[in-house]
Order: C-alpha cells, then sequence, then structure tokens
C-alpha cells in the first residue's frame, strides 16, 4: 500500500499500463464467464440429483404413465442429460430461462418483472449502510477511544450478530405494530412512487443497518491503518489542518477498498433480501425462489439459484474493474 | 495472518493455544462475558429436560396468545404451548448445528487448503478456481440448494451449512501454508525424509491451527445464525422440533395476535450469536490485532 507515489500527484501518461489494463479486463471478465458456466452447471447437476420426478409432482401421484410420459415428452425431460443440459447453457448464453414446470410461463418474463424490486432493495440498502456506516466510520477513527468510538464499535458488534431477518421482525414490531406507521404487509401492487418508497423503507433499513455496521468496522479499521502511514505524517508535518489531511487526503485513499467492499457485500445483501421479503411479504426474486421450492418447481429453482449467482458474479467482476481503473497503485499480474 | 505466521515459526504445541486463549479470557472482559455466556447456554441446552417448566410440544389450548406472566413466563403460541420452554429447547438445534457445521467446513477445508497451499502448481490452479465459484453464491443460497438435495432435517441443515462454507476453511488454509512451506523447519523435515503428508499435517498444520480456531468460533455464531435463517425460511429444522428461526417464522406469522412469539426467540438467537462473536473477535485480536474492532492497538 505505501509503494508508488503520493496519492495526490497527477500520474503520466503510460501506454504500456493501458495495454495490461486492458488485458487483465479481458482476464478477468474471461473469469468471470468461467465462473458463471461453473455455477449454471452444479446448478443443473444438483436439480438433476433431487430425489424427486419433476412430472410426478407436477401431475400428482395419480397420474396415468401416459400422462407421465407425455408431460416428460412436452418439457423435455426425457431427452439425454447432456442434450438437457446443453440446452440450459445454450438458453442461458441467449438469455432464455426456460419455463416453469408448473405454471408454463418463461421464466425470464417472472423474473424480470420482479427483478426491479429486488434491485430496488439491494441498491438502496447498500445506500443506508454506506451513508450511515462511512462517516460513523471515519468519526470513531479520528476521536479513536473515546465514547464514539466505543459506541461505533457496540454498533459493529451488534450488526454482526443481528441477524438481518429479526432485525427486520423488530422493525415490524415497533414501527408497524406498536406505532403504526408503516403496513404489516409490505405487498406492491399499481402504486405511486411514494407508495413504493414508503413501503421500501422498513425492509431497506433492515438490511441496510446491518450492512452499516460491515462498512463502519471496515472505514475505521483502514483508516486507521492509513493514519499510521509515512504519508499522513509527512502531511502533518507540512503543517496541514487535521480536517484537510483526514478528509481530503486519507479519506480519498481508503474510499476505494471501503466502496469495493460495500459492492463485494452485495451477494450479502442478495442472500439477505430472499429472507428480508419473506419477513415483509414483499414481492421479489427471493419470494420468487423461496415459492419454486415450495412448488418443487424445479425449472424454476434452477433458473432462480443460476440468475442470483449471476448477479452477484457481475457485480463482483464490475467492482473488480473499477477498482483497478480507478486506483493507480493495483498492479495487473 | 500469513504475517503474523511467517514470524512465528516454532511449531506452536496444543496446550500453548489452550493457554493463549485462556489468557485473552482473563484480559478481555467482553471475551470473558461471552465466554460464560456461551456456557451458559451449553448448560442449558444439556438440562433442558430439567429446567424448562412445561415439555415443547405440550399443549395448554385454553391459554393461547398469552402474554408473559406467572404461569407462562415468556407467554404462549396459537397452540398454548409455552414459549420459555420452547425456546430453552430451540438452544440444542442451535449449538448442535453451529458446532457440527463448523466441524464439516475445517474437516473438508482445511486438507483442501493444505493440499492446496502446498503442493502448488495446477492444484492449487483448480482449488483457488473452486473456490471463487463456491464464494460467488451467497452462502444462504448454496445453503438452501444443499438442503432441497438432502431435505431438511437437523444433520441435513447442519451438513449444509458446513459444505456451503468450505470455501472459505480453503482460503484460510491455504494461505498461510504458502507461506510456511518454504520455512526452514519444513525444509528440514523434509530433508530427513517426511512424506509429504506428514510434512502438511504434522509440520504446517499446527502452525494455523490458530486462525483455524478463530475462524471456527466466529463460524459458530455464522452457523448458527444461517440454522436460524434456514428453519426461518422452513427449510432447516422443521416443527414440531422447536428451533429459534421456525419459532421466529411463527412468531412473524401470528404478530398480529401476539408479538411476543417473535420478539423473545429472537433475543435468544441474537444474544448467543453475540457471545461466540465477543469470543471470536477477542481471539482475532490476539492473533492478528490489525483486524477486527482493535482493542488492544485499534
Amino acid at each position: 500500500m505505501t509503494e508508488g507515489p503520493l496519492p495526490c500527484r497527477r500520474r503520466p501518461f503510460r501506454p504500456d499500463r493501458i495495454m495490461r489494463m486492458y488485458t487483465y479486463a479481458f482476464k478477468r471478465i474471461l473469469t468471470a464467464v468461467t465462473v458463471m458456466w461453473a455455477v449454471a452447471s452444479i446448478v443443473f447437476l444438483a436439480m438433476r440429483l433431487v430425489p424427486a420426478d419433476p412430472a410426478m409432482v407436477v401431475l400428482g401421484e395419480h397420474a396415468t404413465a401416459e400422462a407421465l410420459a407425455a408431460f416428460r415428452e412436452e418439457m423435455g425431460l426425457n431427452r439425454p442429460l447432456t442434450v438437457q443440459y446443453w440446452e440450459f447453457i445454450g438458453g442461458l448464453a441467449h438469455g432464455d430461462l426456460g419455463r416453469s414446470l408448473i405454471t408454463n410461463r418463461p421464466i425470464a418474463d417472472q423474473i424480470w418483472s420482479l427483478f426491479p424490486y429486488t434491485l430496488n432493495l439491494a441498491i438502496s440498502s447498500t445506500l443506508i449502510g454506506a451513508i450511515i456506516g462511512i462517516p460513523l466510520g471515519v468519526w470513531a477513527a479520528i476521536r479513536k477511544n473515546t465514547a464514539i468510538d466505543y459506541i461505533s464499535r457496540i454498533v459493529a458488534l451488534a450488526g454482526f450478530s443481528f441477524p438481518a431477518f429479526y432485525l427486520g421482525v423488530l422493525l415490524l414490531l415497533i414501527f408497524s405494530i406498536q406505532l403504526g406507521w408503516f403496513p404489516v404487509l409490505h405487498q406492491i401492487r399499481e402504486g405511486t412512487l411514494w407508495e413504493h418508497i414508503y413501503k421500501l423503507i422498513l425492509p431497506a433499513l433492515s438490511l441496510g443497518l446491518i450492512q452499516a455496521s460491515y462498512v463502519t468496522r471496515l472505514t475505521r479499521s483502514s483508516m486507521l491503518e492509513s493514519l499510521e502511514e509515512d504519508w499522513v505524517r509527512t502531511a502533518f508535518a507540512k503543517g496541514l489542518k487535521p480536517n484537510t489531511v483526514y478528509f481530503k487526503h486519507v479519506l480519498k485513499n481508503i474510499m476505494i477498498p471501503v466502496i469495493t467492499a460495500i459492492g463485494l457485500y452485495m451477494g450479502t445483501i442478495l442472500g439477505g433480501a430472499i429472507l428480508t421479503e419473506t419477513v415483509f411479504n414483499r414481492p421479489g426474486l427471493g419470494k420468487l425462489l423461496l415459492g419454486a421450492i415450495a412448488q418443487r418447481d424445479y425449472t424454476l429453482i434452477q433458473s432462480g439459484l443460476v440468475v442470483f449467482s449471476f448477479i452477484v458474479v457481475f457485480v463482483n467482476l464490475l467492482v473488480d474493474l473499477t477498482y483497478s481503473l480507478f486506483d493507480p497503485r493495483v498492479k495487473y499480474e | 495472518m500469513s504475517k503474523t505466521q511467517a514470524k512465528n515459526p516454532q511449531p506452536e504445541h496444543r496446550l500453548d493455544l489452550l493457554r493463549e486463549i485462556w489468557k485473552v479470557l482473563k484480559h478481555d472482559k467482553t471475551a470473558l462475558f461471552g465466554f460464560i455466556f456461551i456456557l451458559g447456554i451449553v448448560a442449558v441446552a444439556i438440562l433442558a429436560p430439567i429446567i424448562s417448566p412445561y415439555g415443547y410440544s405440550e399443549q395448554h389450548i385454553l391459554d393461547s396468545f398469552q402474554g408473559p406472566n406467572t404461569s407462562f413466563f415468556l407467554g404462549t403460541d396459537e397452540f398454548g404451548r409455552d414459549l420459555f420452554s420452547r425456546i430453552i429447547w430451540g438452544s440444542r438445534p442451535a449449538l448442535l448445528v453451529g458446532v457440527l457445521s463448523v466441524l464439516v467446513s475445517i474437516g473438508i477445508g482445511v486438507p483442501i487448503g493444505l493440499l492446496a497451499g502446498y503442493k502448488m502448481g495446477w492444484v492449487d490452479r483448480v482449488v483457488s478456481w473452486w473456490v471463487d465459484v463456491a464464494l460467488s453464491f451467497p452462502s444462504i443460497l448454496l445453503g438452501l440448494m444443499i438442503v432441497i438435495l438432502l431435505g431438511p432435517g437437523i444433520v441435513n441443515v447442519a451438513l449444509a451449512i458446513g459444505i456451503s462454507h468450505v470455501a472459505q476453511y480453503v482460503r484460510l488454509a491455504r494461505g498461510p501454508t504458502m507461506a510456511i512451506r518454504n520455512l526452514d523447519f519444513v525444509m528440514a523435515s523434509k530433508a530427513l525424509g517426511a512424506t509429504d503428508l506428514r510434512i502438511a499435517f504434522g509440520h504446517i498444520l499446527p502452525n494455523i491451527v490458530g486462525p483455524i480456531v478463530i475462524m471456527g468460533t466466529l463460524s459458530i455464531a455464522g452457523a448458527i445464525r444461517m440454522e436460524a435463517s434456514l428453519s426461518f425460511l422452513g427449510f432447516g429444522v422443521t416443527p414440531p422440533t422447536p428451533s429459534w428461526g421456525n419459532l421466529i417464522r411463527d412468531g412473524v406469522d401470528n404478530i398480529l395476535q401476539s408479538p411476543w412469539m417473535a420478539l423473545f426467540p429472537g433475543l435468544a438467537l441474537t444474544f448467543s450469536v453475540l457471545a461466540f462473536n465477543m469470543v471470536g473477535d477477542s481471539l482475532r485480536d490476539m492473533f492478528d490485532p490489525r483486524a477486527g474492532l482493535g482493542k488492544k492497538k485499534g
């Protein structure tokens, strides 16, 4: 971290570096694609290992042999595994997720119609986490071993221990049941923008407050780490005001790792969304997936799992690429 | 982590590790408090049949949806079952799954990590790639997928949670192993003719036990939380066996009738997770003062 030029100096134009950056980006994208392929393959295999016959599940135990055979024929379940596999992978590459076993509707449509709800939830939780976590972490680091520092530690430890769904339950108990400020069920039908935001507040808070504790902890420790470095001492020694050092120099330097971590935390947020959507009865990908599991709609489970992890891989890729773009100290291997 | 390990190449004795942990507990009030709390939960789990005032499925249908009162300390659920007793019994699956799943993760992950870090080359590349794949699944999804495969139940949930966290232990074991494998004492035992297996498990493993223990403690906290999450979703410990997760689910389903039903099991869950986190955090400070909450050095 300490290597390289001072962070405030403008970096010179280096064509070789740009070339290496492209190579890095290409390699990174290639890795992401192979990871997606592996994830899709694992999910496909796992769904074939489930000890249940999808045709039996859909048609019931008393279905005749002919009906079962016809259903398998229609859904393509009687073809060799390799054919099904390549069709699944090929479909994914084209954005075709197949059809639901139960409703026979295209899965992609269902997922697209619910995607915005989960995306809104994830983004607003992330924002809440950053807006609370970064200032609290910075403040705690600057005023180390004071009351605010202790508060930040307690917040961090509490956030580490609170299951997000239980925090959701508590928010529901306090703000919906006791105070009556919010509805108990957060189902969303057609509504104004305000109504959407209104029903987003509690779910987003339940995930965002947990994330805030992670961000606080991370910001605080990276800030403390940076404060011990030589260039900070130099900045102080040349007579800069403490606030200039803290906010113009140190904060700027720790923002990259902090934002990276926030981005990488997206996977956990998406996982948490499954629970949060259940607590608040909010539509979304999580509810869709759980509904599919309950109905044993194997094609929908399969695609749901794949889409969820694709989103995570994609966000990670995005974070990695922007990270290398913004931090001149990143070395490309 | 690898840095501190590299500085202390002398093999650590198991007794030393216990002594170190005891030292942390003695000096760190938070850790001690957490530790005592954990002992308390263990005692409650073991003594559940003795200390719970009612059986966990004993129904008092006339007394359903009661708030806390003298005969039902924390109230009752929709079938008039005593919530306090059910929470006490709920500590069993929580601890069982917590410990079992961590053992599963360590049992699978650490040998793979040792192998990858020690052999390097293509083994390492393949393992690292798989770790990347595994970590790109949110762990709750991975857990869900495995539970769909295995079916619900305490042991299956422990397996699912354990397997879904294997990748983290692979990574944890791999890093320090790569740092240690080139140290003199490993070279020396190689020169003496020790087999790879012996070097990996006999010489390298004792040196990375510390981080594994810390991670294990913190993982128990995570595993308890995940067991509750899966049970909450209905894919973990299934009724009538009470688990904190499915108790919270019952509470949410009946949130309008009785707010207590969701509140109390969640408190038990949160405080238990907190206790394990307190101990794990302090242990981490001992090994790596820069990470974590930084009680010692900041």
